[in-house]
């Protein structure tokens, strides 16, 4: 039964969001013109599409960040308990980034952190 | 600490070589790789060691998340023969296709890794992890060669249904987790108990099965093999049809027999249907078959059903009688696959039916080593094939399903057309055109020969391997 709640707020998330779209479209005057139909209303000419264009490399980038993101999202949480574990925990953290540097090596000589 | 990683030494040995290939490959020389496979087949036959000096030891380790008993014992000595024997078809073919490179031996070496994994996991959660560890690394694989759009092809599709099959796998582990309230495998067979007709245990369950269903290749999940096995560089898709489909009866076996036990009238029901279409429907589209790799993606279709015949008859026979079929059809899978990747025609790999017409007259040794791994997978006596089905279709009749028995009989008769008109083509026709011809590689002929000693080993003496295999069922059964 707790789950109701959920469920409610599913419910009522979907009404809010669905009023704010679709009543304006109900009831909002619309005389489209040309000029308006234009991104930009100052009449200013498009140079290049909304979404721009970027180097596929940035995929790479996103890949090599994660990496990181895995150390410190398991950093924190063993550093917050690095008493309790002792000599045990350390070693296994010293195991677990040495894992995580021999990725980060391979990718450095690798040529992955240069641009061209 | 020490002492508590024992049980897992086999697994530290394979992921310490493959860091050590990590640490290899930055290092010169950077031309030539072939010390990487040295040093890569150094590490998967220690494991083999390792794992073998390890039978008959139970332990478990990281908090119950990891087990070693007799069952992993055998299935990661299955998986690092494997292993090995791809490592070793790979060195020279690698090099001919000009694709050497430290990235392919480390990865399948993570690709075993993960497969031990999964013999070895007590929980689902490190099924699942271990799942994808393979996974992905297969996936990768089976792209490796980039050039061609064949391998583009099947490392994609490879990749997008097995994601797939991934999300049915890991719903069914929260809806399993949601019934009752655990991932662990043994706590999930003791909550089970009370929980017999719950609906959310039952679709997670089904859930599991899809997505082991997809990792072994059965009817209906079967779509993504042949064009998989096609593309892919042969000596990964040869891993693919051993290494992985060890990997996933090993967690499909376990989850079964130990945890799934209360349900077994109805497991068993389910999978004998399933077991009838994938062998019916993986011999009879094999048949149409004109391209060998395709030819053997869907005979290994087929053999799937033969596997899951032994897990429907359920017990030490059933059961032990899939793990000793696995080991045979390792051996043998990995001889027929050795043989097509060794011969080439002009600059092309001889896959089609026309490159083997009369390769028996003009290599004599290469063409019965490839007819002999074909009748090993046809079921003749005296090979290891027949050691297997007998096993596995025997127990069937001892647990009471006759008629599986006499389908799974009929299927391997309608088999041994499609596998003895490669034999015939070898034999009885006049070779065309440019002549096919075997790459001289030294390792390559050594795999075909650990192979070939497999087929015989298990198939002249297989009551030393089966008594293996029974022992290494028992902590499923009891």
């Amino acid at each position: 039964m707790e789950y109701v709640t959920i469920l409610m707020v599913f419910g009522i998330a979907l009404l809010v969001g669905g009023a704010m779209i679709g009543l304006p479209t109900l009831l909002a005057p619309r005389r489209a013109t040309a000029v308006k139909a234009e991104p930009f209303e100052c009449g200013k000419d498009l140079l290049a599409l909304p979404e721009g264009r970027f180097a596929i490399k940035f995929s790479t980038v996103a890949i090599f960040f994660i990496i990181f993101d895995i150390e410190v999202m398991l950093i924190f949480p063993w550093a917050v308990q690095v008493r309790p574990l002792g000599w045990p925990g350390y070693l296994a953290m010293l195991v677990f980034l040495g894992i995580l540097m021999l990725g980060f090596l391979y990718m450095w000589k690798k040529g992955g952190l240069e641009w061209d | 600490m020490s002492a508590a990683l024992v049980p897992l030494a086999p697994l530290l040995l394979v992921a310490a070589t493959a860091g050590l290939l990590i640490v290899l490959d930055l290092l010169p020389p950077r031309e030539g790789k072939g010390h990487l496979g040295v040093v890569a087949l150094a590490g998967v036959v220690a494991a083999l060691a390792g794992a073998l000096t390890l039978w008959g030891r139970e332990g478990r380790a990281f908090g119950g998340m990891l087990l070693l008993d007799n069952f992993a014992v055998f299935l990661d000595v299955v998986i690092c023969y494997a292993a090995a024997l791809v490592l070793l078809l790979s060195m020279d073919y690698l090099r001919r296709n000009g694709m050497e490179s430290g990235e392919y031996y480390i990865l399948v070496l993570l690709a075993t890794l993960g497969m031990m994994l999964m013999a070895q996991a007590a929980d689902l959660i490190v099924i699942f992890l271990a799942l994808e560890l393979m996974s992905l690394s297969l996936y990768v694989l089976a792209g490796l060669f980039r050039g061609r759009l064949t391998s583009a092809e099947s490392s994609m599709k490879y990749f997008l249904l097995g994601a797939f099959a991934t999300g049915f796998f890991v719903y069914g582990i929260a809806l399993i987790y949601g019934a009752t309230g655990t991932t662990a495998l043994d706590r999930i067979a003791a909550a089970s108990g009370g929980l017999q007709r719950d609906p959310l245990l039952l679709i997670g369950f089904g859930l599991l099965l899809v997505g082991f269903g997809f990792k072994i290749s059965s009817v209906p999940f079967h779509m993504w093999v042949p064009d998989v096995y096609e593309g892919a560089p042969t000596s990964v898709t040869a891993l693919i049809a051993t290494g992985s489909k060890a990997a996933g009866f090993a967690a499909l076996l376990r989850v079964l027999f130990s945890t799934f036990k209360v349900a077994q009238p109805d497991w068993a029901l389910l999978l004998w249907v399933v077991a009838v279409l994938t062998m019916t429907l993986g011999n009879v589209i094999a048949i149409a078959q004109s391209n060998l790799k395709r030819m053997l993606a869907y005979s290994s279709i087929a053999h799937v059903g033969y596997m899951l015949v032994g897990v429907v008859a359920g017990g030490a026979l059933g059961a032990g009688g899939v793990l000793f079929y696995l080991l045979m059809y390792t051996f043998t899978t990995v001889g027929a696959f050795g043989a097509i990747l060794l011969l080439e025609r002009g600059r092309q790999e001889a896959v089609e039916l026309d490159d083997y017409a009369g390769l028996a007259a003009r290599h004599p040794l290469l063409a019965l080593t490839l007819a002999l791994f074909l009748l090993s997978l046809v079921g003749m006596p005296p090979t290891a094939g027949f050691a297997g089905k007998f096993y596995v279709f025997g127990a069937a009749i001892r647990s009471g399903y006759i008629w599986l028995a006499v389908i799974a009989v009929l299927n391997s008769a309608v088999a041994a057309y499609y596998y003895l008109r490669v034999v015939v083509y070898m034999y009885m026709r006049e070779a065309e055109g440019v002549p096919t011809r075997p790459a001289p590689s030294f390792a390559g002929r050594l795999a075909l020969g650990v192979a070939l000693w497999g087929v015989f080993q298990l198939g002249l003496m297989p009551a030393p391997v089966l008594d293996l295999a029974q022992a290494a069922v028992a902590p499923l059964l009891r």
